[in-house]
């Protein structure tokens, strides 16, 4: 009788080392695909999520001619800093709903037990961030340049630095949208926590943006902004993943 | 008898001021469902989440397969399938495609695969649904057909029978028999008797602290 419970455990044993295979089958990029794909299929099924921080940075871009003055000569002085701020604010704005979702529904959770690494992961979350928030603020820049006095072949620059700039912009705020799920308000805090931190953005962005619009070189702020994205894409996703592992506790 | 697969020994965890696992002990060998017991506030869904290594226990070892879970924590966790209080679905997503999404970081699977799956679970007329849409048995469902779909030799569940109607809780009895034929093992933590024979079924019973 022994024998015979052992061969009966010994096949299903066989049974559940071959399922190993197929789950190796899903490579790191594979998962990280079906992250980003995940991601870009809800925000389409949710459009008033994605326009929100767009229509917020169009908003601000065309209240400043108002309030400053329709001189073109005198909103071209601001016109870099105005669109750098509001493309800080605008992806503030989004980063509260990086991870609040899936936190909510134990989506994060599933993450973190799919055995795949989560710091991956929380990359391809990122990206898909970035794709729905900055790049569509990088493409509106040209428009909202315009109106505020930026001649046309400053474009150009202001959209690379722009481009560069947010992706650094979404890395950091994902360390600061993953440490604040806990909390139940965490705008406020989340604001605090990752301003600071976007500081260097914002001042080599707007130096870039404001040097295209003198028409000089460009290339000096733009090397600093690729080093704070390239910091950002090593760095933040390891962040990220310690802390949501550390929200689920 | 074959050597325990996963084993708990002495476990202790801390939720700020409380003293939620006082050493908690068990041993769940393939073929075994093991059926965690006690009023509510007595640790259950702690005991699963510390089992599946989201939450780190203050002290004790948790094995698995003789090796300590944290040599090689996303293995472990690869080879395991947790399903808490609430199935994890995304409400603008359809149950087809919350499947897909969820299954699909483990393993590769086919439409067919899926398609099936979502049959056997009586969930091919509403699988096209946003979940949104589903009621808490249909989203429970749902979560029964990515049991079967993750093929991992570890199962956690956290109350598997609730808001299910008397054939879907005859369907998770089926579907844990199936698993530990497969030679796989079933934690549930539940209040009620799990529909299976008794034979299969081990009992841990956690006292309220």
């Amino acid at each position: 009788m022994p024998e015979l419970q052992h061969a009966a455990l010994g096949a299903p044993d066989a049974a559940v080392a071959g399922s190993a295979a197929p789950r190796a089958a899903v490579t790191l990029l594979a998962a990280a695909r079906l992250v980003l794909q995940r991601d870009l299929t809800l925000a389409f099924r949710r459009r008033a999520q994605l326009v929100q921080p767009l229509a917020f940075f169009v908003i601000v871009t065309m209240l400043f001619p108002l309030a400053i003055s329709p001189e073109l000569a005198r909103l071209r002085e601001v016109a870099a800093g105005v669109l750098w701020v509001a493309a800080l604010l605008a992806s503030l704005l989004a980063l509260e709903f990086l991870f609040r979702d899936d936190a909510h529904d134990g989506t994060l959770e599933q993450y973190v037990l799919s055995g795949q690494p989560l710091t991956a992961l929380m990359f391809a979350k990122t990206a898909a961030h970035w794709l729905l928030t900055g790049l569509p603020l990088a493409v509106m820049a040209p428009l909202a340049a315009l109106s505020l006095g930026a001649p046309p072949a400053a474009l150009p620059g202001i959209v690379v630095s722009l481009v560069i700039g947010t992706i650094a912009l979404s890395l950091i705020g994902s360390i600061g949208a993953a440490l604040t799920l806990g909390i139940r308000r965490s705008g406020v805090l989340l604001a605090l926590l990752t301003l600071p931190l976007s500081l260097p953005v914002l001042i080599f962005g707007a130096r870039a943006s404001e040097l295209a619009i003198l028409g000089d070189p460009i290339v000096a702020p733009l090397e600093l902004l690729g080093a704070l994205a390239v910091l950002g894409i090593t760095l933040a996703p390891l962040a990220s993943a310690a802390a949501v592992r550390i929200s689920l506790e | 008898m074959s050597d325990p697969c996963l084993q708990a020994e002495n476990l202790h965890l801390w939720r700020g001021e409380r003293h939620v696992l006082r050493g908690v002990s068990f041993a769940l060998s393939r073929g075994v469902c093991l059926h965690v017991a006690g009023a509510n506030g007595a640790g259950k869904t702690s005991l699963l989440r510390t089992a599946c290594g989201l939450l780190p226990a203050e002290s004790g070892r948790l094995s698995w397969d003789g090796r300590d879970v944290q040599e090689d924590l996303a293995g472990f966790q690869g080879a395991l399938i947790y399903i808490g209080h609430e199935p994890p679905l995304k409400a603008d997503l359809s149950a087809l495609e919350n499947l897909r999404y969820w299954i699909g970081m483990r393993r590769r699977v086919s439409p067919a695969a899926l398609a099936s799956a979502l049959q056997r679970v009586s969930a091919a007329a509403w699988s096209e649904r946003p979940a949104r849409t589903l009621s808490a048995g249909q989203k429970r469902r749902v979560a029964l057909a990515a049991l079967s779909l993750a093929l991992v030799p570890l199962w956690l569940l956290d109350e598997p029978t609730t808001n299910l109607d008397g054939e879907g809780q005859q369907l998770v009895g089926a579907l844990i028999e199936e698993q530990l034929a497969r030679g796989g093992m079933v934690l549930a933590a539940t209040h009620q008797e799990l529909p299976l024979a008794p034979a299969r079924v081990r009992r841990l019973e956690l006292r309220l602290a």
